[in-house]
């Protein structure tokens, strides 16, 4: 590729050279101006306006009527006449903290659960068994149906008096009375984590088991020539080899996680002990009368979003360059 | 589409030069419990005939907090494709600038209903909503089983909680092993909030927020009430009750698995249903009272209304179509079919009526006495303040900390809320 270029270089003048750049990136930007067209109308336009709002005192009401009131929504000091300061706005308010705490707490324990399980997964898919095109297929049925579908499927498979996971753990002799899945305090967040698990993992298996066709086959084989037993191999050979996608695969994952709604929003709505960050802001903008606080719980979860795509993105490029 | 109605209009217009007005499409909005929506359809198949318009039903989940989400969201659109909303009495407030002041258009008729419920849906003056059925629970028990251990019906909560459990202990030894004592609404939603007004209330323990906007929930009367109910959870209740709404109380209580039910009458109908396991076994009777000083049975005003949305494109229209919903023949059509009590007076004294739902007349002094939600005081705020509410219930009942501790953390939370009044 590079021995190409090189040629290119040589045997073309430097002012039709450039000519030639200037309409290739002119063309780029054509075929890219749709795109970016669709982008700012559907993307880029409701998100400015919802960072304008959480600096408004906004209402579903009468959004027109909206009034510039700065930073209070994420933080305002009152004084009392008694002296004593007290602090509002999003950044002290413990709600918040609980929704962010119980998004981190979902976002690492099912990317890595899912992380874990997609791998075995996909190093299963990855030998040479009977029907394997069919097991492959089946797999997958988990992640093509819609959430709100296996959200709703899951609910009355998890319900405590007629669902069949307490059944089954009961004949089974696991548990010696029926467990109360999505309301127990307990066991709430576990159901969402459950049902998660049971729709990502197909979604990661596949990542990794497309990274997994790429490594060439003479490497284990040369391996096993070595000597390696097949643990030895996955540590020492396979996992290198398909960490770029496996880190790719988690970073979507993580960032999908970050942002979950819909699950918790169908199996436990209104549970602080599930409420994620994107349910706090759709109860605040919607239920209650504080459109502009719900707009600003939505704009700290755009930043930290934001923010973790650029870390990942950057320790990803330092990790992958440093590889090659 | 605009092209056919013009058509329609037109070819109508040629032919009978003097007959009714053009026809319409309309949509209605509505949520479902039960038979509601079937019941709802049957009505509007007798208006489609009457009038020629056609009414489309968009169905909405059962839960009340869900549907409020989805129509301030409509409303702030201005979407026009929805004509009519069916309401919840707490929501008048909330949504009233954005809804048809119905008070010209059905000054012929508002005298047939109840007033309390016409003022409940008063604003400003303003009548934003028409009521098509009003609410009020009922303690569901087990004539059969109480007969045969020979319980008595209860009239406190302390009495329902023994009877409960001795009903439940004797069936589960004689192989019922899914019999539970009571289901209530606990999930976390608007349905907590009137199980638990229900329970500080008939305690003595004021109504969260009094008719002058005092915030009065953090006293112990309201506490103990609370405590008493995170006992029942897990004893008499069955674990799994915290997140049940209306439709899963019934479904535990429909198969014949729960000695009592707190329920609002539309239960009442579909139990005595053919496919119930409880046909003909139970009756209904008010909810317990608590102990100490002020304590009585109490019961939370519910009910559901009809209003036009000011975004409509049919307003008249869609104003006739409220008034035929809500008109005595539509209201006893309903409450016959579904045991919703009506909201005009004469009913209560129809002999039909009592013949297919007798728990209707009964439940005349019930609702006129029954505890409103603090939606009138708290106005546009009313639903942050029954999230925290629900929210510091459904905590303690959790095992999230005392109620004690939770009811003085939303006085704390509710004064903040309040700010220089409400």
């Amino acid at each position: 590729m590079a021995q190409a270029g090189l040629t290119l270089e040589i045997a073309v003048p430097s002012a039709r050279r450039s000519q030639l750049m200037r309409q290739r990136a002119r063309s780029a930007w054509l075929f890219l101006a749709p795109m970016l067209v669709v982008l700012a109308a559907v993307a880029g336009w409701p998100l400015m306006r919802t960072i304008y709002f959480s600096f408004t005192d906004a209402s579903l009401a009468d959004l027109e009527a909206a009034r510039w009131i700065g930073f209070a929504n994420y933080f305002s000091v009152l004084q009392l006449p008694s002296g004593r300061d007290i602090y509002d706005g999003l950044l002290v308010d413990p709600v918040w903290w609980r929704a962010v705490w119980n998004t981190v707490r979902f976002t690492v324990i099912s990317v890595t659960c899912e992380t874990i399980l997609g791998t075995i997964v996909a190093l299963v898919l990855n030998t040479e068994f009977r029907g394997r095109g069919i097991v492959r297929a089946a797999i997958l049925v988990p992640w093509a149906i819609p959430t709100i579908v296996s959200a709703k499927m899951w609910q009355w498979m998890l319900n405590d008096q007629f669902g069949i996971l307490n059944d089954i753990l009961l004949r089974l002799g696991l548990i010696s009375t029926k467990i109360a899945w999505t309301a127990s305090a307990d066991t709430a967040m576990i159901a969402v984590l459950i049902v998660d698990i049971w729709k990502t993992t197909p979604f990661m298996a596949l990542l990794i088991l497309a990274a997994l066709q790429m490594i060439p086959t003479e490497i284990h084989e040369v391996a096993k020539l070595d000597g390696a037993n097949p643990w030895q191999v996955f540590w020492k050979v396979t996992l290198p080899l398909i960490r770029p996608a496996l880190m790719v695969a988690v970073i979507f994952r993580g960032l999908d996680a970050f942002r979950i709604f819909d699950l918790i929003y169908v199996l436990t709505p209104n549970n602080v002990q599930t409420k994620s960050m994107s349910v706090f802001a759709r109860e605040n903008l919607f239920e209650f009368d504080k459109f502009a606080y719900g707009s600003a719980a939505s704009t700290l979860l755009f930043i930290i979003l934001g923010s973790l795509t650029i870390l990942f993105m950057w320790v990803g490029r330092v990790k992958l360059g440093g590889g090659r | 589409m605009k092209l056919r109605r013009t058509f329609l209009a037109f070819a109508a217009g040629a032919m009978l030069a003097a007959g009714p007005a053009q026809a319409v499409d309309m949509a209605i909005v509505s949520g479902d419990t039960g038979n509601g929506l079937q019941v709802l359809r049957e009505i509007l198949d007798q208006f489609e005939e009457n009038t020629g318009n056609k009414v489309t039903i968009v169905p909405m989940p059962t839960s009340t907090t869900d549907q409020f989400g989805q129509y301030r969201l409509w409303l702030a659109a201005q979407n026009t494709d929805i004509d009519v909303y069916q309401t919840d009495v707490i929501w008048a407030p909330q949504l009233a600038n954005q809804l048809v002041d119905l008070t010209e258009a059905t000054r012929d008729v508002v005298g047939a209903h109840f007033p309390s419920i016409i003022e409940s849906q008063t604003v400003d003056g303003r009548l934003v909503a028409l009521p098509v059925f009003t609410d009020a629970p009922a303690l569901y028990y087990r004539k059969d089983l109480l007969d045969k251990y020979g319980a008595k019906v209860p009239t406190t909560w302390a009495e329902l909680t023994e009877t409960a459990k001795l009903v439940m202990d004797k069936e589960r030894e004689a192989g019922h092993t899914d019999m539970w004592g009571f289901v209530f609404q606990g999930n976390a939603y608007e349905g907590l909030t009137c199980n638990a007004l229900e329970w500080v209330k008939s305690n003595g323990g004021g109504q969260i927020i009094e008719p002058d906007g005092t915030i009065s929930i953090n006293n112990p009367q309201a506490a103990a009430a609370v405590e008493m109910a995170k006992g029942w959870v897990g004893t008499i209740s069955p674990p799994g009750v915290l997140a049940y709404q209306e439709e899963e109380a019934r479904g535990v209580w429909q198969t014949g698995n729960s000695v009592f039910m707190r329920n609002w009458p539309y239960a009442y109908s579909l139990s005595n249903g053919e496919d119930s396991a409880v046909k003909g076994k139970f009756d209904v009777t008010t909810l317990p009272a608590g102990s100490g000083e002020g304590a009585r049975s109490a019961a939370t005003l519910g009910g559901w209304n009809l209003a036009v949305s000011k975004y409509s494109n049919n307003p008249e229209a869609a104003i006739e179509l409220v008034k035929w919903i809500a008109s005595p023949e539509m209201q006893k059509y309903r409450t016959l079919r579904t045991s919703n009590l009506p909201t005009i007076q004469t009913l209560y004294d129809d002999a039909d009526v009592a013949r297919e739902q007798p728990i209707v007349p009964r439940w005349k002094d019930v609702f006129l006495n029954a505890v409103p939600r603090p939606s009138a005081p708290v106005k546009i705020k009313y639903n942050e303040v029954s999230s925290q509410f629900w929210t510091a219930v459904h905590k303690t009942m959790s095992g999230e900390g005392t109620a004690a501790d939770n009811l003085a953390e939303l006085e704390i939370s509710l004064t903040k809320l309040k700010g220089a009044g409400w």
